[in-house]
């Protein structure tokens, strides 16, 4: 019987958000090709979440991995595979999975399909596979096939849900001592900054967002204005970091950050690729653009047509005036 | 302190990617090409690196000759020297990439090895996500993926990296691989005298052996997309209040 092997990267105990979604795709996957499921995280301290999945699980555990230290994590899962005889090795394509996946593909001399979004054909794990992936941030899809004894893929983050709690009863988990070079240890996290920060982009309720529309680092004024009433933050389009009005803390986008607040409200700008896929996630989209034919107007849920800072102006006017 | 950047051509799309009609590729008859943006800052973190610590820039690209395109911009904005290693093909995958780097940078590095190799954190074409860390791998050193702040401390790269709530600190000792992302610093324009320097730049070539790997893409799609009928809530000032409806619906006043 092939084995499915998925790594959740545990974060001082805690699954990232993402994590579990590959869960998902493995289990259709196990079902399909009547292959054993198994679940691995590294360090005890992610103990207790990997056994709340009830799945067969390994906690991978050596002095080194006392914290992510991605070349240690990477041949560490690599020793793990080949104890347990995996032929599909699979984790969320999160910042952790991809990393760590890249790691273990290089140690196995495997190749590693990333941001993986549907499984065409597999009939046997020893075959050739067809895949689907994303390309651009997700712009844009790309059929691939892969030839390879044993396969490594990472999941494109929120394509699948994550397996609701309690699917299974808990179950114990095994513990696996991999073989580790002291000198794995060099790339370790060696220390945490934290910043106090309240409201993020990622976890807003509602973003109001400003690109080359808005003219000027001063003209932001506006949109921090509406955003504090709403109670929410201000990101910005490629063009703003670009022109540094904005830090880039605040971009949206395939290289800024991937939101999906209640309302995106986006003020002047005209709608790249690498901006959309940063912001379809979004519950709705306000565009506010001179251009009724840019494509994030094409695109929004609701848009305005008119110069932003005549229409926020009103807006926050409208706002202060309905307040008691 | 001597730094190498690897970086991609691609093209630079608008609103909507559109593909050539038997899918392998996207049509860039009408588009521009530029630097994949993770990469464009890493050359910029290296030529910072190199104005404080002294040292030189090395810029290479594996791709077609009108990526030499992407390697006098790299110079306009610093770089001291840009190597082209030439692909036949416009497609091949992550392992037969960092196997070509791998070569590259051994040729490269006939001398001494470069101090620190920079990537970006991953293509924003093709997205592998992993030619850094095959090729740091493959060379032995240590990798660090997805660095937003990067400086030099004696002998060791200290590297920040951004999390949900702060910064993860790394420190890697030299020679060191790392790979970064957009934002890691902000890339400068140009200058005349820059412009200039770059027409001049000679452009050296290495040649690589570029093996087709196990990894084959079929074709290219557009993902299909939901088509949304926008409600125009109205032009100008006047549309204020239509706006505020919106805000109580969502349940954000």
């Amino acid at each position: 019987m092939s084995l499915i092997l998925v790594f959740v990267d545990n974060d001082r105990g805690s699954f990232s958000p993402t994590g579990p979604e590959a869960l998902t795709p493995a289990q259709s996957l196990a079902d399909h090709l009547g292959a054993r499921l198994e679940v691995a995280t590294v360090g005890e301290a992610g103990r207790t979440a990997l056994e709340q999945l009830g799945l067969p699980g390994h906690v991978v555990s050596h002095p080194i991995l006392s914290d992510y230290a991605p070349e240690a994590y990477g041949e560490a899962l690599a020793q793990l595979a080949d104890h347990v005889g995996a032929s599909v090795m699979m984790a969320a394509g999160d910042d952790r999975g991809a990393e760590v996946m890249a790691h273990a593909a290089t140690v196995l001399d495997r190749p590693l399909v990333a941001n993986v979004t549907e499984i065409v054909t597999a009939e046997e794990t020893g075959a050739t596979w067809e895949m689907m992936r994303t390309r651009w941030g997700g712009s844009l899809a790309e059929k691939t096939r892969l030839r390879s004894s044993r396969k490594l893929l990472t999941i494109a983050p929120h394509t699948f849900p994550a397996p609701g709690p309690g699917a299974n009863p808990p179950r114990p988990a095994d513990i696996f001592p991999p073989e580790l070079p002291e000198h794995l240890a060099r790339t370790r996290v060696v220390e945490r900054i934290r910043l106090t920060e309240g409201l993020t982009l990622a976890t807003a309720p509602v973003v109001v967002s400003g690109g080359r529309g808005v003219g000027s680092a001063e003209n932001f004024a506006i949109l921090e204005e509406l955003a504090e009433l709403l109670g929410g933050v201000v990101g910005c389009s490629r063009v703003a970091t670009n022109n540094g009005w904005r830090p880039h803390s605040d971009q949206v986008g395939q290289t800024g950050t991937r939101i999906a607040p209640d309302l995106y409200i986006a003020c002047g700008i005209s709608g790249a690729v690498q901006h959309w896929v940063g912001c379809m996630a979004s519950q709705q989209i306000l565009a506010i653009n001179t251009d009724p034919e840019a494509p994030l107007v094409t695109k929004a849920d609701y848009a305005v047509i008119g110069d932003l800072h005549e229409v926020l102006a009103a807006v926050i006017a409208e706002i202060r005036a309905g307040k008691p | 302190m001597n730094i190498l950047v690897c970086v991609k051509r691609v093209p630079a799309p608008g609103a909507r990617i559109v593909l050539t009609d038997d899918g392998q590729d996207i049509d860039t008859r009408h588009l521009g090409f530029t630097t994949s943006p993770h990469e464009e800052c890493a050359v910029e973190a290296a030529v910072q690196l190199t104005e404080k610590h002294g040292g030189s820039v090395t810029v290479l690209t594996l791709g077609p000759p009108e990526a030499v395109e992407q390697l006098r911009y790299s110079v306009s904005v610093g770089a001291h020297r840009v190597v082209l290693a030439p692909a036949p093909t416009t497609e091949w995958d992550p392992e037969a990439t960092a196997a070509a780097l791998v070569e590259a940078i051994g040729q490269l590095e006939s001398d001494s090895p470069f101090d620190l190799i920079l990537f970006g954190n991953e293509s924003a074409d093709s997205g592998g996500y992993q030619v850094g860390i095959r090729v740091a791998r493959a060379l032995g050193r240590p990798v660090i993926n997805g660095l937003k702040g990067i400086e030099i401390n004696g002998g060791e790269m200290v590297g920040r990296r951004e999390t949900e709530e702060g910064y993860e600190v790394y420190r890697l000792p030299l020679p060191a691989v790392a790979g970064a992302k957009e934002g890691i610093t902000l890339p400068r324009y140009p200058t005349l005298p820059g412009r200039l320097k770059s027409r001049r730049a000679t452009i050296e070539e290495t040649p690589v052996h570029l093996t087709p790997g196990a990894q084959e893409m079929v074709r290219l799609l557009n993902p299909v997309e939901e088509q949304t009928e926008t409600i125009i809530l109205g032009h100008g000032a006047e549309a204020a209040p239509g706006v505020v409806r919106l805000l109580e619906k969502v349940g954000l006043l």
